[in-house]
This record gives structure tokens, sequence and C-alpha cells, in this order.
């Protein structure tokens, strides 16, 4: 090192116990970043398996009980433990008190509780898989979860049980952070739209994981005493199961995905210098995703024998999502109308996002019309659709967001080259991968089946599929690879290497343990990138 | 330690040792507190509300089992433990208005009073446990509920199953109740020991007063449950 650094929260204290007792929330956000990347190596490695079995159409490479399991497996470990806390446990921790001019989260000792439940809960689960696992798919239905399969059901809810207090911790510490913990001048109407999502998705956290926590008290009680809550022989009904699992679990879509939207609309804003377009419009249309969210969780049961009423209204209730996502990708689009676009790596992936999620939202739509939803139901276009919704939306997002703020982060440039390959890389291997399985399903193929001998006209569909997986799995590796190189080789990163608004750009890179060295006062409007580009312009005030 | 809130340098006035090191002012932590105590509730409201949920779909659908099995409980005890519950929300109420007006004996009195209400009514929650022990009323192997006649329908029985079904959300909903009771005992005792420290004044009593909400929301869920599975169709 020519100079001595510049103290920051990394190197401000050493040691192994500095970070495990760390209520930084920058370095809580590392932790998460560690251990959700763990988790999502080993959900992709049964996401691998999966696409190897069906790359031939018999049942040769797994037993169907392992079939079974390996799905059941890549669904829990990607959705409760990737995708749950992805964005908000990583990013929204590092950002969220940044971005609001905050020192820290209202409660750090909470926040560094919320990483150790979140470990807590992801050992059992990885004691869950390596002794057996589960085999009854993550939505893990009664009665079969509850009166039938001798797989580990309870260990596997109590991890998840565990991992979902995490989740509520996070929101709760969020929420009352957003509320409590502004900056002067930094009012609802200046604050980044990237708060507004995470307000919006810790509202969903806060009111549904209780929710599939309790039901998963009730499949717990059931299984070791069979009361009959959910066993049609006692009385029980099934269908309430159902209900209360898709009522956190709809919601849940909306946690994973709001935050993206969040990340994708400061990209966007940045990399075209213009402010964003209708700005209350996107932030209220987050809160009312959130709001709609909790309303159409039944239409994933339409063909669980609900009445037709319910399902008509659930239908339409269905539709009602589609508006405010519509109004998100709209204001998206009208901010880039005339912008200064630059294709740099996190716009790259913002670019993906918007069009993989406006398909998936699309596919959405076929879903929620009670005609098709018969039709498709139970197919890979349901897992094409979901899958364009959570990969290529939340993923994408994700990456996006990991690219923009890595500077940020780690005080150092990712290789640009790379990284737009990178972008591309996923980007085809996605839609080689899910793509096929819209057709694949629209043509019958059911999911969760590891044989498909007598239909073989699915196999080249289902080849190409493969070999997207493989491609995205490059994609995947390929920035985990060069986030590392560049923490030991990369170029410095100045403080604010994309000249963004925002207050997070306003401190150095890495930022010092208080986030700042003067407390901020905010006199300006967000996305104010008129006047940050405006020629021989005063430097923006950060304190006076 | 990793963080010490000596480093930021950002305190110029004198450092209130009860002031955390990234809250602005003590006003500013105390809504913090207090607004996180209330979204944590919105989340209890949440927990609880699928246990209510299903409690009223099955009292819907077996209306006259449910009225049977629910004849078993013993209303008189549960009477008592909702007085007791009531009579402790007051102690609550006291032992805040104690630690604002910094009256300290009364505080630690108030603190003592609610633990034994609260004690008072486990004990008798556990009374309770008891006789639906004995009479094999609970959920399992060993459950029995022969001809039992339904309310209001002379001459037909409940049918056992889904009288084990009220049953085991009676459990459920009082057991996840009565573990409230006991973690908001804990609290109630860490509070206790503060009190008696001394460490609790006008300025600075947050604890208390969060503590107490706490305590009054695990009553609240009480005055629910009470008239949802003693009360309904209850006749003479």
């Amino acid at each position: 090192m020519p100079q001595p650094e510049r103290e920051n929260y990394l190197n401000k204290h050493y040691g192994v116990w500095s970070w495990l007792l760390t209520t930084d929330h920058k370095r809580i956000a590392l932790l998460y970043l560690i251990s959700i990347t763990f988790f999502f190596f080993i959900g992709g490695f049964f996401a691998l398996l999966i696409r190897l079995e069906l790359l031939t159409p018999a049942g040769d490479l797994v037993q169907a009980d392992t079939y079974n399991k390996l799905f059941t497996m890549h669904g829990m470990v990607m959705v409760f433990f990737f995708l749950i806390p992805s964005i908000p446990a990583v990013l929204g921790n590092f950002l969220v008190p940044m971005m609001i001019g905050a020192k820290d989260l209202a409660f750090p000792r909470i926040n560094l509780l919320s990483w150790y439940l979140y470990i807590i809960g992801g050992v059992m689960m990885l004691h869950c898989m390596l002794t057996g696992g589960v085999d009854t798919g993550w939505t893990f239905y009664a009665p079969f979860s509850t009166n039938f399969t001798n797989t580990k059901i309870v260990e596997a809810g109590l991890a998840i049980f565990v991992a979902g207090f995490s989740s509520i911790l996070t929101g709760l510490n969020f929420v009352v952070t957003i509320h409590r913990m502004r900056a002067p001048g930094m009012t609802w109407s200046r604050l980044p739209l990237f708060i507004w999502a995470h307000y919006a998705t810790s509202i969903i956290q806060l009111l549904g994981t209780p929710v599939i926590a309790v039901t998963i008290v009730l499949v717990a009680a059931e299984r070791a005493l069979h009361l009959g809550i959910f066993d049609p022989k006692l009385g029980g009904d099934p269908l309430l199961f159902q209900h209360l699992f898709w009522f956190y679990s709809h919601p849940a879509v909306y946690i994973m995905i709001l935050p993206s939207m969040g990340v994708v609309t400061e990209i966007i804003a940045c990399f075209s210098r213009k402010r964003i377009f209708g700005y209350s419009f996107v932030a209220f249309s987050s809160i009312a995703i959130a709001v709609f969210g909790f309303l159409v969780w039944a239409h994933h049961m339409f063909v669980a024998g609900m009445s037709v009423y319910a399902a008509l209204v659930f239908s339409l209730l269905s539709y009602a999502v589609a508006v405010p996502s519509a109004i998100k990708v709209f204001n998206w689009t009208a901010t880039l109308y005339k912008g200064s676009i630059r294709y740099d790596a996190p716009m790259l992936y913002a670019f993906g996002f918007i069009g993989l999620f406006t398909i998936g939202g699309l596919t959405g739509l076929f879903l929620s019309a009670l005609g098709i939803n018969v039709h498709v139901t139970d197919t890979y276009f349901v897992v094409a659709h979901f899958h364009y919704i959570m990969v290529g939306g939340a993923v994408m997002g994700y990456l996006g967001g990991m690219h923009f703020w890595w500077p940020k982060i780690s005080g150092k440039l990712y290789p640009e080259g790379w990284a737009r390959l990178a972008a591309l890389i996923v980007f085809i291997g996605f839609n080689l991968t899910f793509f096929p399985q819209f057709l694949l399903g629209y043509m019958g193929m059911p999911r969760r089946y590891y044989d498909y001998s007598h239909m073989p006209e699915f196999q080249i569909l289902n080849v190409l599929s493969t070999a997207g997986a493989t491609v995205l799995g490059v994609g995947y590796l390929l920035p985990m690879l060069y986030f590392l190189w560049s923490m030991r080789y990369g170029k410095p990163a100045p403080d604010n290497p994309w000249n963004a608004a925002g207050l997070e750009w306003k401190t150095p890179s890495p930022p010092p343990t208080f986030n700042f060295d003067e407390e901020p006062v905010v006199t300006w409007e967000a996305y104010n990138y008129e006047e940050l580009d405006a020629p021989n312009k005063e430097e923006v005030p950060v304190a006076r | 330690m990793p963080d010490s809130s000596t480093a930021t340098g950002l305190h110029t006035e004198a450092h209130n040792p009860a002031l955390l090191h990234h809250f602005a002012e003590p006003q500013q932590q105390r809504d913090a507190a207090s607004l996180g105590m209330w979204v944590f509730l919105a989340t209890e409201v949440m927990f609880f509300g699928g246990l209510f949920c299903a409690y009223l779909v099955y009292r819907l659908k077996y209306f006259g089992d449910f009225g049977a099995a629910s004849k078993t409980l013993n209303v008189t005890l549960g009477a008592t433990n909702t007085a007791v519950l009531i009579c402790s929300s007051l102690t609550v109420v006291l032992a805040v208005w104690a630690a604002q007006s910094a009256r300290r004996t009364l505080l630690i009195g108030s603190l003592g009073i609610t633990m034994i209400l609260g004690l008072v009514f486990l004990g008798i929650k556990g009374v309770e446990y008891n006789d639906k022990f004995v009479e094999h009323h609970v959920p399992g192997a060993s459950f029995s509920f022969e001809k039992v006649p339904t309310p209001g329908h002379p001459g037909q029985y409940a049918d056992p199953h889904h009288a084990q079904l009220f049953f085991s959300l009676y459990f459920v909903m009082t057991g996840l109740h009565a573990l409230h009771m006991i973690i908001g005992l804990g609290i109630f005792l860490w509070l206790l020991i503060m009190a008696c420290k001394g460490r609790f004044t006008p300025e600075w009593h947050t604890p208390v007063e969060i503590g107490g909400l706490y305590w009054h929301f695990v009553d609240i869920i009480w005055i629910y449950l009470f008239p949802l599975l003693y009360l309904i169709d209850r006749h003479p």
C-alpha cells in the first residue's frame, strides 16, 4: 500500500470476534452475503442434479424418492435461505441506514440476532438435508406432510420457523429505522425508492411470516400427536393448510421481487442520468403491491376444490396486482426515454430485469385466468413462470445491485469487461433454461416427475433447458470469482464511481463505521441527476 | 468489543450513558423502542391470527360438536383467570406510572404483584390442564369423548373426532398463550431486578413501558380466547 488507508468499517477492527460480535449493519450485511452465497450454491447444486436427471426421458440418474427430495430441498433452500434474505439482508442491511443518513439500524443487536437465527435455521436445514431430507415439495402440503411421509418434516419446519424469525426481525428493524432514523431534511418524499421498496417488503415480512410460523407449529403438532387439524379422516380440512400456507407464501414472492424493483429503480435513474419518472407512483405502487399481495393467495388453489365464486374473486384480485407492477415497468421505461443511457454492468442487469420480469408478470396473468390455469396447473408452465419472477426478476436485481454497490461495499472496482460478459451469459443462460419450460408446460409436461419416457418428444426442449442451466451456472460463478479477485487486486474505488445521487455515495468507499464523517442534512430531492450533471455545478453540500 | 461509542466524535455534549451511540437524542431512542414493540405486536397478532382463523373455520363447520366440547371446560376457572389478568394489567399501568413519577417502592411492588398474578394465572391454567388430562380430553391415543350430548340437539351425540379438533385447538391456542405468559414473566423478572437496582428514572424507563405493552398484549389475547373457547353457545 503506497499510503496508509483511511479508517473504514472493514479495517477498523480485525479478528474473528470483531465480525461475529459486530453490531455494525455493514459488517452484518457481509456476514449475510457470505452465508446466503453458501446456500445459493447448495440450492444450485440440487437444481443441477434435477436438470441432469431430466436430460433423458428415462429416470436413470437418481431414484424417484431422491428426485422428490432434490426438488424439495432445492425449493426450500432457495426460497427460505437465499431469496427471502437476499436483497433485504445484504443490500438492504448495508444501504438502508446509509441512504436515509443514519448511523446504523435502530436495533443493531437485534440485527445481529437475526443473522444468528438465520445461521441456526440454516444449520438445522443442513442437518436435515444430510440426514435424509424432505420429499413433500417446498409447499409441504397436508395431509401428505402431516400423515404420510416419513421424512424429516418437523426438523425442516423448525429450520424454516427459526429462519422466519430472522426475516421478521430484519423487517422490524427496517420499519422502525425508516420511521425514526431519517436524517434532518430526509422527508418521505425525498427517500430513495429503494427505501420505499424495502418498507413495503418489511410490511409483508412482518405480517406474513408469523402465519407460516403458526402453520408450521400446527403441522408439527399434527405429526407428533395426530390431532386431525388437517386430516380429513378426523374432520380436518387440508384446504385450510393450503390457505394458511399460501397466505404467507404468495406474498413471499413479493418479499423477493419488491427489493429487486427498488434496486432496479436506483440503477435506471443513475445510468440514464434522469430523475425517476413519476416518483410517487413508483413509491406507492410498492405499497400497493404489498397490500394486493395479501389478497391473491388462493390463485394457487384453483384446482384444489375451492368454490367457483371464491376462485372468481381471487382471479380478479390477481389481475389487480398487475396494475402496480405495470406502473413500475412503464415508469422505468419512461425514465429511460431521452435519458443519457450508459451500458455498464448494473444497467445490463436492470435491462434484463425489466424484460424477464415482464415475461414473468404477463405469464402470471395467464395463470390468474381460471381457464388457462386449469390447463397448465402443476406443469412446467408454472415452473417457468415463477422462475422468471424469482430468478429472472429477483436474482437479476440482486446481481445488478451487487455490481452497482460493490465499489461502496468493498472499496474496490470490479472488472467491468468481465462483468458485462457475465451479465450477458446470465441473460442467455437464463432464457435458454426457462423459456423451453414454458413450451414444455403448455404441451403438458407435469412438474415434479423424474421420468417422462412415455413422452420422449419432450426431450429436445429438456436438453435445451439443461444446457441453459449449465450456461447459467457459469454466469453465476463468474461474478463470485471476480468479486473475490477484485477484493485483492481491484483498483481502489472512488467515493462515487457512478456519479450517482443518494447519500450512500456522499461518504467514502468503504464507509467509516458510523457511515458519515459529518451528519448529513438533506436539502435536495431524490435523483437530482439534472443538478448533478449541470455544467459548472456547485458542490452539493453534504452538511452545513 | 468491535464497536465503541466513543469513536464517533459526533456527540459533543456530555454523554448520557443510556443513550446508544447511533441515536441523536433520547427521545428518538425512546420512540424507536416503542415503535419496535408495536410492530412486533403486529406480527404477534398475525401469529395468533392464523390460529383464530383455523378455530373459526372449524367452529362454524362443527358448531354442535365444538359446543359440546366447549361445555366441558371449567368456566369458573376461566372467568377467574380473566379477572386475574385484568388485575395484572392494572398493576402494569401502575408500574409504568410509578417509573414515570420516580416512585421506586410502588414500581417494585407493582412489578412484583404483576408477576404473582401471572403465576396465579399459570397455576389455574395448570389445574385446568390437569382436569382435561384426567378426563381423557387431551388429544392423542387415550383421547375419549363418548356419548356426550350436543347442546341444543336432544338425542344427538358429539362426534369424538370433531371434539378432538376442539381440544387440539384449545391446547395449541392456550398453550401458546401460556408460553407468552412465561416469556412475559421472564421480562418482568428482569425489570424487577433492574428496578431494585434503581436503574429506572423518570428520564429513562423505556423497558418498563415496552415490557408493559407486551404484557397488555398477552392479556388481550386471553380476552379473546376466553369467550371464543369457553362462552360461545353455552347454555346453562
